[in-house]
């Protein structure tokens, strides 16, 4: 079997990491980053040609690549040794630990171990190519926006040091990484990407070297790597009692409800909610919003915490009603609910977008917790249309704050009149993530079907009460952005770079299309993909829905158009709004009690003295903890008697 | 499939009629109920015809445009609805529409628009998750969440979800603006709201909200009227006969009760929902 292009696609990302963080030329280094970019999207759109012209099948290579084993062992123990040197440096010598012990455990296993069958390094099927267009046309995306994004940062902050090839070095290793994951299948590779990818983040997270940075990317490292020690210790345990480490072979004896799987399962999944920042683990992925905005696009849409998802979703088959399922869609509907509410009582325009990044996977590992067919297709679509949009958003505010000074969603009152290219961006970033038709909604129609059809009630409560709360959240933040505004007069330039401009227009163009596209991409890929998951599926998208879908999307596009158009025409007559009175002659002053004129300003809801991540957060972490601690007890020790 | 073009067709003519009746009505009932006389039945289509022949002010260029799109979202509602296609997609289309109106009062900037508008934002929070529910429960009665195939019914859903209609109607309280949930918008005057938000429109836009409000209200009542049908001629009596009852009782409650703040109308509004719907889904899960 050859396709050419997988292990071109895993390892150039790392050659051009290598290339960037040798040339100090900045220019020159721009350079590479932007062929590099292209080079990946290239590739990943070459390796879906190839293997559509191969028939679409599931195909599996490397059977016997030792060497590659070998190689990958050794590259895992110099992370660890890596790790250790940064622990002992900033004093963190506990966190070491949790990248030793795994480490050895599978070295140990790896050289001295009961021998595991062969099986294929590296599968390609229907969700790992889902996977790899993500990582390859948005994270390639977000490495376009950030050599103008990063340039301009280091302009604006002089206080950081300018490490400008280690930061692209690092986002490219990332990309690496993450393909490498997403399209190895022997469980031994995914741990070393696995690792690879939490290291990457800390990185990234900790790159001012500020204290708070320092903080936050210790806690990140420290959580994501008690999920990979988890995740060690499962395949280890797997290997040893199956004699097998390959992932679709897991999956296959967990659909079989196996019992021999059952604590592998359990541990993985276990290390996946840890890396897609579900509660109890939610704070790494707040504290991330420290680091450079590019770095946070990458972390929420197209890396890390999608590879948290992404193993849920190979898992869910074998986590079909099993109390590992339950366990993992009780913990992510719980996570949509609550910080769906946090992120209400945030003003902060990054820290809504993490706390709604949260909380939308939280639907996504419900989704997959679930473990069927309908929940997965509803799963796949969040997916899709978190990715686009997040990083759409994430890039957007990114440039507002560069023109506006702030990411307050306060100040981007009237930002419409003000910034009126961004604003537009960030409507339709934020249509996508909620407003019909936009995916979000049907993928919700999809996973409250499902949940009601599973008899699931607590579900239901949760996609009930959570929709309505993130519904709150993101119209808010929207009225913000038409409201009128006393901005107008103050004038703010808008510094967008064209490189920046080019991935926005691109991601705004992705997200229309996939809205539009969307019922035939669900039906000349998500479906294929459903089958080879479960072996049948049911089309969840009827006629008579596809139909309904398809006059919303066009009532909701031309109706707002139309009305426009018609509505300009009609001759009006222009008032002052009411103030009983004290007007001062426009809209945004008024005359004050001490008669004098006074700016108006009107500010959005935010409840924070009920619902503030301060009163929410610690209970809901311990609250969930115990879940955890009490369902994984349950599981392992009753997959023991 | 003919019968549901007729019905569609029919909800559009004849929605805004049956609204404003109502609408009239409820301005007489209420009067009587303070012991005054009241305007005529059709007070409110004179009302209506004098705004439209208004001359056109306006506070924002586009509040026109908003409310535009909130009124055919409304009405795609209404004809989704009635022409018998899925449930759950007919109230995603009303939150949209929703959000529209959100969008139409903030767009001013006006101090009172703004607040009726974020309180609007509120009250959609608090109602949504009985909406959802109410739609869970047709779900769960009838196996489907197409409206047609959920109306070919012989028994009265009320009888398998009584504890859904109680918080369906207990949330057309805040859906239809009366007291003690008119947070968003007061019909009585002389409040420290003013009008909310509808405070800034003025002439058309005003009459354009108006007609949208009886579009709502009739669809709502269409949705009440679903828990009652059983296909033969005595339920579709009995289904006219509970609505207008419900739409009684929402003027006694409108005209017995103070608005009460919005943070106590958004957890009495969830705990209601919770404790009657939430607790008949339960039951209705378990003995299925």
């Amino acid at each position: 079997m050859g396709i050419s292009t997988v292990p071109f696609l895993i390892l150039f990302p790392f050659a051009a990491a290598l290339l960037i963080y040798v040339t100090r030329i900045n220019k020159l280094r721009n350079g590479i980053s932007y062929v590099s970019s292209v080079i990946i999207m290239a590739a990943t759109a070459m390796l879906l040609i190839q293997w559509i012209a191969g028939g679409a099948q599931v195909t599996e290579l490397y059977y016997d690549a030792h060497i590659a084993d070998r190689v990958i062992l050794i590259l895992e123990v110099i992370l660890m040794i890596y790790i250790t040197v940064l622990c002992f440096k900033y004093k963190k010598y506990w966190i070491s630990l949790l990248s030793i012990v795994p480490t050895c455990i599978i070295a140990w296993f790896e050289l001295f171990g009961p021998k595991a069958e062969e099986s294929a390094r590296i599968r390609i099927d229907h969700l790992s190519l889902l996977m790899c267009l993500i990582i390859g046309i948005i994270g390639a995306l977000i490495i376009v926006y950030a050599v103008g994004y990063m340039h301009g940062y280091h302009h604006h902050h002089r206080e950081f040091k300018d490490r400008r090839n280690y930061f692209f070095t690092l986002l490219f290793i990332f990309l690496g990484a993450m393909y490498g994951f997403v399209l190895s299948d022997n469980l031994l590779w995914i741990d070393f990407f696995w690792e690879l990818t939490s290291v990457c983040s800390f990185l990234l997270i900790g790159y001012t070297h500020e204290p708070v940075a320092i903080k936050n990317s210790f806690r990140a490292l420290w959580m994501n790597l008690l999920g990979g020690t988890a995740l060690a210790v499962g395949i280890v345990y797997l290997g040893y009692f199956s004699g097998t480490v390959s992932l679709s072979k897991l999956v296959a004896l967990g659909a079989d409800k196996a019992a021999v799987v059952t604590i592998p399962i359990a541990l993985i999944a276990f290390a996946a909610l840890t890396k897609a920042a579900q509660m109890p683990f939610s704070t790494w992925l707040i504290g991330a919003m420290v680091a450079p905005t590019p770095s946070s696009a990458l972390l929420h849409s197209a890396t890390m915490v999608k590879a948290g998802i992404y193993v849920l979703f190979r898992l869910s088959p074998a986590m079909a009603e099993t109390t590992t399922g339950n366990m993992i869609s009780f913990i992510g509907g719980f996570t949509f609910l609550i910080t769906s509410f946090m992120a209400i009582a945030q003003s902060d325009g990054k820290k809504v977008l993490a706390f709604s990044t949260i909380s939308n996977l939280g639907l996504m590992v419900a989704c997959a917790g679930m473990g069927k067919a309908e929940t997965i297709w509803a799963g796949i679509f969040l997916m899709l249309f978190h990715a686009i949009s997040k990083s759409l958003l994430f890039q957007d505010v990114g440039a507002t704050e560069n023109s506006l000074h702030s990411r307050d969603i306060e100040d981007m009152h009237g930002l419409l009149y003000i910034l009126p290219r961004l604003a537009f961006f960030m409507f339709i970033g934020i249509a996508g993530m909620f407003l019909a038709p936009f995916g979000m909604l049907i993928s919700k129609w999809s996973a409250l079907k499902a949940s009601v059809n599973e008899g699931n009630i607590i579900m239901v409560f949760f996609i009930c009460f959570g929709s309505a709360t993130t519904s709150f959240y993101w119209t808010k933040w929207m009225g913000k952005i038409i409201s009128a505004s006393h901005l107008k007069e103050t004038s703010f330039k808008d510094i967008t770079k064209k490189n920046e401009l080019v991935s926005l227009t691109i991601h705004a163009v992705l997200m229309i299309a996939l809205c539009l596209l969307f019922p035939l991409l669900s039906h000349v890929y998500v479906n294929p993909l459903l089958e080879e998951m479960f072996g049948t599926y049911n089309d969840v998208l009827s006629t008579q829905i596809l139909l309904t879908l398809v006059v919303i999307i066009v009532i909701v596009f031309a109706v707002p158009l139309l009305a426009f158009l018609y509505s300009r025409k009609m001759r009006k007559t222009y008032v002052l709004s009411y103030m009983n009175g004290v007007n001062a002659g426009n809209n945004m002053k008024f005359i004050d009690s001490f008669g004098e004129e006074k700016t108006l300003w009107m500010s959005n809801f935010y409840l924070h003295k009920w619902i503030g991540q301060r009163k929410l957060m610690v209970p809901s972490q311990f609250f969930t903890a115990a879940v955890l601690v009490v369902m994984m007890s349950m599981i392992i020790g009753g997959a023991g008697i | 499939m003919s019968m549901d073009i007729v019905y569609a067709v029919a909800y559009v003519i004849l929605a805004p009629f049956i609204g404003g009746l109502l609408e009239g009505v409820d301005r007489k009932i209420s009067a009587r109920m303070q012991r005054r006389v009241g305007p005529p039945l059709l007070q409110p289509f004179y009302d209506v015809i004098k705004l439209f022949n208004k001359e056109t002010i306006s506070v924002d260029s586009s509040q026109t445009f908003l409310l535009l799109t909130y009124f055919v979202l409304m009405l795609v509602t209404g004809v989704m609805f009635f022409s018998g296609s899925d449930i759950l997609m007919c109230f995603f289309v009303l939150s949209t529409a929703a959000t529209f109106l959100y969008f139409a009062g903030v767009i001013t900037s006006s101090p009172y628009s703004s607040i009726g508008a974020q309180r609007e934002l509120i009250q959609m929070m608090a109602y949504e998750p009985a909406v959802l529910l109410t739609c869970v429960g047709f779900y769960l009665a009838a196996g489907t969440f197409d409206v047609r195939e959920i109306a070919a019914t012989d028994t009265s859903y009320i009888v398998r979800l009584p504890g859904f209609f109680v918080a369906f109607v207990f949330i057309l309280t805040i859906k239809m603006r009366k007291s003690p949930f008119d947070t968003s918008t007061s019909h009585h005057m002389h409040q420290e709201l003013v009008k909310g938000i509808t405070t800034e429109m003025g002439s058309k836009n005003l009459a354009l909200f108006q007609i949208t409000e009886w579009y709502e209200n009739v669809f709502l009542m269409g949705v009440i009227c679903l828990f009652i049908v059983n296909g033969s001629f005595a339920g579709l009596l009995a289904a006219v006969a509970v609505f207008l009852l419900v739409y009684f009782l929402e003027i006694l409650i409108d005209n017995s009760s103070a608005r009460m703040k919005w943070q106590d109308m958004l957890i009495v509004t969830w705990i209601v929902t919770f404790f009657t719907a939430g607790v008949n889904l339960v039951i209705l899960i378990v003995i299925r």
